[in-house]
C-alpha cells in the first residue's frame, strides 16, 4: 500500500489556521498570506525545535520549586501549616480518599512528568532525524496535546479551596508561591507542545 | 478569487500532523476521516446544521451566565457559612505570593469559554443567512487559537476535588453554579470541540469583504 504524498512533494501547502490548501510561492513571492484568512504562512513552525527546547527547559525548571515550596497555607484554631502537593496527595491517601488522591497525582506528577520525557524524546528523535517508530511518535503528540491541561487542576483547587475557607481565626486557606510555580509548568508545556511541529517527525522519510 | 493570484485548491485537505495530501470526500453521518501515513483525525462528518449549533451556543451563553453569576460551592463550619462563584476563586488567587498565576487561571474557566461562545454565537448568527460576519475572519483564526486553553471540564474536576477536600472537616453544599457548570463542560464540547473549518467553504459564497477594496 503506498501512502498519500505530501504537500512540498505537490508543491503545496496548508494554512495553519483555516485549513486552506494553496500552491506553495513562498519562495517567489517572499510574502505568505492566506487569501481566505490572512494568516502568515510557512511551511513549519517556524524556529519550532529551538522554541519547543526553551519552553520545555524552563518548565523543567520550574517543575523544582512547583513541588518543593508549599502551594497552600492551612490554618485551623489558631495551628497553621504549609503543604506542597506531594503532602495534599498524601493526605487525601490518609484519608481514605484514595480516587482523589490519585487524580491529584496523576494530574500534578504523572502528566508533567510524561509531557517532560515524551516532548524531549520527540525533540531529540526529530534532531537526529530518526525514522524509529513515527506513528508511535505522532500517536504520542496528540496523547500529549491530549492530556497536557488537565494539569492545570491544582491551580484550580487551590483557588476554590483558598475562596471559600475565610473564616479568621477558625479556618483560613491561602494560596502560597509554590502554585505559581506549578501553574508556569503547566502553562510552558503547553506551549512547548503547540511550538512542536509534529510534521518534523515525518520529514525524515525523504531521505 | 483573490487578488494574490495564488493557486488554491479547495477540493484538497492536508493532514495538520503530517503533511499528507488528500483529495477530500464527503462522509456519512458519524463517519470520520483518518491520515493513513500517521492516523491522525483529519476531519468528521458535521453532523449539526448551524441552526442547532446556534441554538446550543445560546444554551451555552445561558449557562456561562448562571455559573458565573451563582456561587458553585457552599461551606459552613460551626454557624458561620461561605459560598464562592468562579470570579471569586480566581480572585482568590490574586491575594499573596502566587497572585499572577490569577490571570491565567480566569482566562481559562472565565475569558476564553466566555470568548468561545461569543464568537461563535457572532459568527453563526450570520453564517445560518449564508453570510460572513463582520471580523470573520478574526473570530475564526481567534477560536482556532483558544480553544487549547479552555479548561471548563478541569474547572469542574476542581470543583468535586475541592468539595471532597472540605468535606472532611466542614459542611460542604454544591451551589447552583456548579449544576450550570456542568451543563456548560457538555454544551461547550459539543459547540467548540469540533470541525470549524467547513464554515469557511460554507459562507463563501458572498464576495469576501467588499469594502476592502477601497
Ligand atoms: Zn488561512
Ligand atoms: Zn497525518
Amino acid at each position: 500500500m503506498s501512502l498519500p504524498p505530501r504537500a512540498h512533494q505537490l508543491h503545496v501547502l496548508a494554512c495553519h489556521a483555516c485549513g486552506m490548501v494553496l500552491e506553495d510561492a513562498l519562495d517567489s513571492t517572499g510574502h505568505g498570506r492566506c487569501p481566505r484568512c490572512t494568516a502568515v504562512l510557512h511551511r513549519r513552525r517556524p524556529n519550532s525545535i529551538a522554541r519547543a527546547w526553551a519552553l520545555l527547559i524552563a518548565g523543567l525548571l520550574f517543575y523544582i520549586p512547583a513541588n518543593v515550596l508549599p502551594v497552600m497555607f492551612t490554618s485551623r484554631l489558631g495551628s497553621g501549616s504549609d503543604n506542597t502537593i506531594l503532602q495534599g496527595v498524601i493526605e487525601f491517601w490518609h484519608g481514605g480518599s484514595y480516587g482523589v488522591a490519585l487524580v491529584i497525582f496523576i494530574a500534578s506528577v504523572v502528566v508533567p512528568c510524561s509531557k517532560f520525557v515524551i516532548l524531549g524524546l520527540l525533540l531529540i528523535t526529530v534532531q537526529r532525524r530518526s525514522a524509529w517508530a513515527r506513528r508511535e511518535r505522532a500517536r504520542l503528540y496528540r496523547l500529549v496535546e491530549l492530556v497536557g491541561y488537565w494539569s492545570m487542576l491544582d491551580v484550580l483547587v487551590v483557588a476554590i479551596v483558598a475562596a471559600l475557607v475565610k473564616f479568621q481565626s477558625l479556618s483560613d486557606i491561602e494560596p502560597r508561591s509554590g502554585i505559581l510555580f506549578f501553574g508556569m509548568v503547566v502553562i510552558l508545556t503547553m506551549l512547548s507542545a503547540m511550538q512542536f511541529d509534529p510534521r518534523l517527525i515525518w520529514d525524515s522519510e525523504d531521505t | 478569487m483573490s487578488g494574490d493570484g495564488l493557486k488554491t485548491f479547495p477540493e484538497w485537505v492536508v493532514c495538520e500532523h503530517c503533511d499528507s495530501v488528500y483529495q477530500r470526500v464527503a462522509l456519512a453521518n458519524g463517519q470520520v476521516a483518518r491520515c493513513e501515513r500517521c492516523l491522525a483525525l483529519l476531519y468528521r462528518a458535521s453532523s449539526l446544521d448551524t441552526e442547532r449549533w446556534l441554538a446550543l451556543t445560546i444554551a451555552a451563553a445561558i449557562m456561562f451566565m448562571i455559573a458565573n453569576l451563582c456561587p458553585v460551592v457552599r461551606i459552613s463550619l460551626q454557624g458561620l457559612h461561605n459560598e464562592a462563584t468562579l470570579w471569586q476563586s480566581a480572585a482568590a488567587l490574586a491575594h499573596g505570593p502566587a497572585a499572577p498565576i490569577a490571570v491565567p487561571a480566569a482566562l481559562s474557566i472565565i475569558v476564553v469559554p466566555f470568548l468561545q461562545i461569543a464568537l461563535l454565537g457572532w459568527i453563526l448568527v450570520f453564517a445560518r443567512r449564508k453570510r460572513r460576519a463582520p471580523g470573520f475572519a478574526t473570530a475564526m483564526r481567534m477560536l482556532v487559537v483558544l480553544r487549547p486553553w479552555s479548561m471548563v471540564e478541569v474547572c469542574m474536576l476542581g470543583l468535586l476535588v475541592a468539595i471532597i477536600k472540605l468535606s472532611s472537616f466542614m459542611e460542604v453544599a454544591p451551589g447552583p453554579g456548579i449544576w450550570a457548570m456542568a451543563v456548560l463542560m457538555i454544551l461547550i464540547t459539543i459547540i467548540a470541540n469540533r470541525d470549524i473549518h467547513w464554515l469557511w467553504e460554507m459562507v463563501e459564497v458572498e464576495p469576501p469583504q467588499p469594502e476592502s477594496q477601497a
